[in-house]
C-alpha cells in the first residue's frame, strides 16, 4: 500500500507529502504519525504541503486532526507551505484550519517549532523552580 | 445560450478513481486557460462532489463539459449516481449539515466554489448534481 514517508530529525518529525492526497492515504498518515510521535518522543511535527495543490474538506480535516492529536501527545505541529490557491479555496470551501500553525516555507517552519519547543521547556523549568519555593 | 464544445464521461466506484478523475479537469481546465485559483476550486469542488457519490451511492459517472457562452469558456460538470437519494435537499445545503460524520461542508462549500450549482434529487433514485465554473468566474 502507498504511504507518505516520515522523517525524523530530532526531535522533529518531518513529513513531506509529494503525491495526490486521496481519503485513504491521508487516513494512514495521520495513523502513522500518531504512532510516529509515540514512538519516538517527538516534540515536533512539520508537514510540508508545497506540492499539494489540492486540499477539499476531508483532507483539511485530517490536518486538523493531526494536530489536535498531536497537541494531545504534547507535540506541536506546524503546516509549512501551502499554495496561495488552496488557502484561498480552502476558506470559501469553509475550512479556515483554525488553531493550526502554518508557516511559510520549512525553512520558517522550524524555527517556529523550535521556539515552541523552547518556550515550552522554559516554562516547564519555571513551574520547577515555583515547586521549589513552595 | 451554453454551448459544449467538448464532452467526456467518468466513472467512479472506488476512492483512487478521484485522483485521475481529478487529473483529468486540470487538464481542461488548463486548456481554456483558467487560472491557477479558479482550476484549484473546480478541482477542490469535483473532489467534494466525487467524494459524496461514493460515499453515498457506492460510486456514479460524471459527464465533463466543456462549455462556451458568447465568449466564455468554462467547465460543466454532472455527477450522477442512483443512490438513496436526498430527502430534504434544502437541509443539506445547509453548513454544519450532514447525514454522515463529515464536516457538512461538501454541498454548501461546493456551491460557493462554483459559479453555477444545481442539484436534484428523487430519493430511491438517485441525485444528479450539476456544476459550472466559468474561465473567469
Amino acid at each position: 500500500m502507498e504511504k507518505i514517508p516520515i522523517l525524523r530529525m530530532g526531535k522533529v518529525l518531518l513529513v513531506t507529502i509529494q503525491v495526490d492526497l486521496y481519503d485513504r492515504l491521508a487516513e494512514t498518515l495521520e495513523a502513522d504519525l500518531v504512532h510516529m510521535i509515540k514512538k519516538t518522543d517527538a516534540e515536533g511535527v512539520l508537514i510540508d504541503i508545497s506540492a499539494v495543490s489540492i486540499i477539499d474538506s476531508f483532507m483539511g480535516r485530517i490536518i486538523g486532526n493531526i494536530s489536535t492529536m498531536s497537541k494531545i501527545l504534547d507535540a506541536e505541529t506546524v503546516v509549512v507551505g501551502m499554495q496561495p490557491a488552496v488557502a484561498i479555496t480552502l476558506v470559501e470551501l469553509g475550512l479556515p484550519l483554525k488553531g493550526i500553525l502554518t508557516a511559510l516555507n520549512v525553512e520558517k517552519g522550524m524555527e517556529l517549532l523550535r521556539s515552541k519547543m523552547a518556550s515550552r521547556e522554559t516554562s516547564g523549568e519555571g513551574e520547577d523552580d515555583d515547586s521549589y519555593t513552595e | 445560450m451554453i454551448v459544449t464544445l467538448n464532452k467526456e464521461w467518468m466513472v467512479i466506484v472506488r476512492e483512487i478513481d478521484v485522483i485521475p478523475f481529478r487529473n483529468r479537469i486540470k487538464e481542461y481546465a488548463v486548456k481554456i486557460g483558467m487560472s491557477l485559483v479558479n482550476q484549484t476550486k473546480v478541482i477542490t469542488a469535483a473532489s467534494e462532489l466525487a467524494r459524496n457519490m461514493l460515499k453515498y451511492a457506492n460510486g456514479g459517472k460524471v459527464l465533463i463539459e466543456v462549455v462556451s457562452k458568447g465568449r466564455e469558456n468554462g467547465l460543466r460538470l454532472t455527477f450522477r449516481d442512483e443512490g438513496p437519494g436526498i430527502p430534504d435537499i434544502r437541509l443539506a445545503l445547509q453548513d454544519g449539515y450532514s447525514s454522515g460524520k463529515s464536516l457538512g461542508l461538501g454541498l454548501p462549500g461546493t456551491r460557493r466554489l462554483m459559479s453555477e450549482f444545481n442539484i436534484t434529487s428523487e430519493v430511491g433514485k438517485g441525485t444528479t448534481v450539476t456544476v459550472t465554473k466559468w474561465k473567469n468566474g
